[in-house]
């Protein structure tokens, strides 16, 4: 099959499954890349060739989101696929992996076909729906797993629940793996938390608020690392931001389990001081830890550990933050912002830049199993042109989700997406969407 | 100088302890002990806020605490208004904020909201143009009781500083214990507080305190016991196993008070459960506990408080005229 052929002319080559870092030239046949390199087109562009220069910036694969929220259906007030794809698209993001947690529950075959139809006619990137792990995410009663799967569902989570109950959790993983599924677990007891708002410390009891110790997250790990060793599923922490829970799963991986875990960008790009007095945009899941955890995740992020950072987008309208924190909706939004946060870790010198965008592609896409996420002939055609050191702040009022839900507002930040190419069409160039 | 005695509070608002500079709370207690004594007269009333309109916001039942208000402000010739969360737009639905733009919109020139979620008094203080006092919100701060207690321990032993306080009970939920070891921080008296480990937060000590969970060892020599009220709900097993338990070996009984001072003062921000955290022989023992003083400093204390934030708002609208 053959398509319109693009070339990506002076382009920072980078494509962190290979190592490759050179500058050069890609080209792409209809929605797949057909070949890259340096001295590609030193002969000259063949006849037929559509040139595009990108000016020496980065040409990388387009970013893999493994943990977004959307609205619809039930909350489109919030957020449509429409308005996610626009944000997404402005933030380099190509493939969105959306969670179940919508009204109705995406449990079911039927809803897992009309998401990915939604999605395919209003989004304009990749959206690879998960599916529910339990019915209802009610944590009692397992999902067609196998039906799910082949309607579409690229994971089984339960979302921003965790699977509390011990012997559901085992099935889970022990029934999943027949069909060499992802179990993707929001780790968190709520039993341990069931009021709690904000991380458990001095700052949180000096506000007077109900805490999240730790040890919900890390109990939970700990306890779903022994199933993983007893089933021998395959597991995936969704958001770790503890740092002894960041120990436990390198020490699963180093016994080899079949472990993955992410991180979200708000668990190294704040800590919990940035609740301060009670602003309700800082409040998030997980929520904002200690600085000793911030740092145990960029630790994570270094060593591999954490494989992937995800920006757990979750729009809610302001209405739902402009409340006492203890009543104000939980979650922050993150498509466009995904991308600049995680070059900080870059420009601090904390992760070389492959690695860094790595775990926002090649790690995901191996995580999920998904083709994407790679710069190779043959692989979808999804790049992320970005301009690394532009300085800017992030405007929020400029941000294209429906919602503006964001605690970086202002922040300053360097390096930009400036075109987005999902299956081999420009959807995004910045200064004209 | 006139008006000396109101140019130490600076603040628009009374949002919490947390903050505040000693002179600050010297100059709340000293201009308190004003009313003290204009308050035992037969005419008690002032008219230093007439033409002023109070607003008391109560999202959460109270009695003492509202007349308190109530009487504070009447003495001093404030229009006084009540609201409460029964019967109100707050049960239809109505957001905190658009409450308070409702309210704001009627000018009133101070608003004393209770609130049973930490930090939503600070919210309202920022979308409203009057002052704001903080009459508790949720497990935060509830200063007027810290001050009340501050004058009263003073008005008895002189001083603050250099005090042993145990407070005891259920410091996890209380803003009043918060409230109250801020202040005496501030003010160099030493605290401890005294509870069973599932009713301390867990970083109590970072807030400059002695953690005890022995009544004898926390109560040893202390100047003055504190005690705060147990909802009940939280004694059916969640937090202690039982009341009777609890009473046992937390409740002040003679026994307890024994390990204290021998003329150490008793108090409690009401309302008590007699028998549950607290003894009704040790309650009512007229030469030490200081319970019913408590309520009488409140009333003086809240007066000093609105005279403070009526004067600073009138400042600052000259200023604003000039």
């Amino acid at each position: 099959m053959s398509g319109r052929r693009i070339a990506y002319l002076n382009a920072r080559l980078i494509d962190p499954e290979s190592g490759r870092d050179e500058t050069g030239a890609l080209l792409t046949e209809g929605e797949t890349i057909a070949d890259l390199g340096p001295g590609l087109f030193d002969d000259g562009l063949p006849d037929g060739v559509f040139p595009i220069d990108c000016g020496g910036r980065i040409l990388a694969p387009g970013l893999i989101d493994a943990r977004v929220f959307v609205g619809e259906p039930g909350s489109e007030h919030r957020e449509t696929f429409a308005s996610a794809g626009k944000a997404a698209a402005a933030g380099g993001v190509t493939t969105m992996l959306t969670m179940p947690n919508t009204d109705p529950v995406i449990d079911d075959v039927a809803l897992v076909e009309y998401m990915a139809r939604l999605a395919r006619d209003s989004a304009r990137v990749r959206v690879h729906p998960m599916a529910a792990l339990t019915k209802g995410v009610a944590g009692r009663e397992m999902t067609e797993f196998g039906l799910l799967a082949e309607a579409g569902a690229v994971a089984l989570t339960d979302g921003v629940r965790a699977i509390t109950d011990s012997r559901v959790m085992r099935r889970c993983l022990s029934y999943a793996d027949t069909f060499d599924l992802v179990v993707c677990q929001y780790p968190e007891d709520p039993s341990l938390a069931p009021d709690g708002v904000m991380n458990e410390g001095e700052l949180c009891m000096r506000l007077g608020l109900a805490g999240i110790p730790c040890q919900a997250e890390t109990i939970m790990v700990e306890r779903d690392l022994r199933l993983v060793a007893l089933t021998g599923g395959r597991y995936h922490a969704a958001a770790l931001s503890t740092a002894e829970a960041i120990d436990a799963v390198r020490e699963a991986k180093a016994a080899g389990l079949r472990v993955s875990a992410g991180a979200l960008v708000h668990s190294f790009a704040l800590n919990e001081t940035a609740v301060g007095s009670y602003r309700t945009f800082a409040k998030t899941a997980p929520p904002l830890r200690a600085e000793a955890d911030r740092r145990a995740v960029v630790a994570g992020l270094a060593d591999g550990t954490l494989d992937l950072i995800a920006s757990g987008h979750d729009p809610q309208d302001v209405e739902s933050k402009r409340l006492p924190f203890a009543q104000a909706a939980t979650g922050i939004i993150g498509l466009e912002t995904l991308l600049p946060l995680t070059l900080e870790l870059y420009h601090n010198g904390e992760l070389p830049l492959a690695r860094a965008l790595g775990c926002l592609t090649s790690r995901p896409a191996a995580v999920f199993g998904l083709p994407q996420g790679r710069l190779a002939p043959g692989a979808p055609a999804d790049l992320a042109e970005i301009d690394l050191d532009v300085p800017h702040r992030i405007d929020e009022d400029g941000l294209r989700s429906k919602s503006k839900n964001t605690p970086f507002g202002d922040r300053p930040v360097q390096g930009r997406v400036t075109r987005t190419v999902v299956a081999g069409e420009t959807v995004f160039r910045h200064g004209r969407d | 100088m006139p008006g000396n005695e109101h140019s130490g509070y600076p603040h628009p608002h009374l949002l919490g302890i947390e903050g505040l500079a000693p002179s600050e709370i010297e100059a709340i207690l000293d201009l308190s002990e004003k009313y003290v004594t204009q308050n035992r007269q037969v005419d008690k009333k002032q008219s230093v806020l007439r033409g002023r309109t109070q607003i008391n916001l109560f999202f959460e039942s109270s009695t003492r605490t509202r007349t308190s208000f109530e009487l504070a402000g009447k003495r001093l010739g404030a229009d006084v208004i009540n609201m409460s969360a029964d019967g109100s737009a707050i049960k239809k639905g109505e957001t905190l904020i658009d409450t308070a733009m409702t309210l704001n919109a009627m000018h009133p020139d101070v608003l004393v909201v209770r609130h049973p979620d930490s930090g939503a008094v600070e919210l309202l203080s920022q979308k409203v143009d009057g002052a704001v006092i903080n009459a508790g919100d949720g497990s935060h701060e509830h200063p007027t009781q810290a001050l009340l207690d501050a004058l009263t321990i003073r008005r008895r032993l002189g001083r603050l500083s250099g005090l042993i306080v145990a407070i005891s009970g259920d410091i996890l939920h209380s803003r009043v214990a918060r409230s109250n070891i801020l202040l005496l921080n501030i003010m160099g008296a030493r605290v401890r507080v005294v509870a069973p480990p599932t009713l301390l937060p867990g970083d109590i000590d970072r807030m400059g305190v002695e953690v005890f969970h022995d009544p004898k060892r926390g109560l040893a020599d202390v100047d003055i016991v504190m005690m705060l009220r147990l909802q009940t709900e939280r004694m059916q097993g969640s937090f202690v196993p039982s009341v009777r338990e609890y009473y046992r070996y937390f409740g002040l009984d003679r026994a307890k008070l024994a390990y204290a001072k021998p003329d150490a003062l008793i108090m409690h921000p009401g309302p008590m459960n007699r028998g549950v955290e607290i003894d009704s022989d040790v309650a009512d023992d007229i030469q030490r506990s200081v319970i019913r003083e408590q309520v009488e400093m409140g009333v003086a204390v809240r007066m000093a408080m609105l005279d403070l934030l009526a004067h600073h708002r009138r400042n600052t609208l000259a200023g604003l005229v000039a």
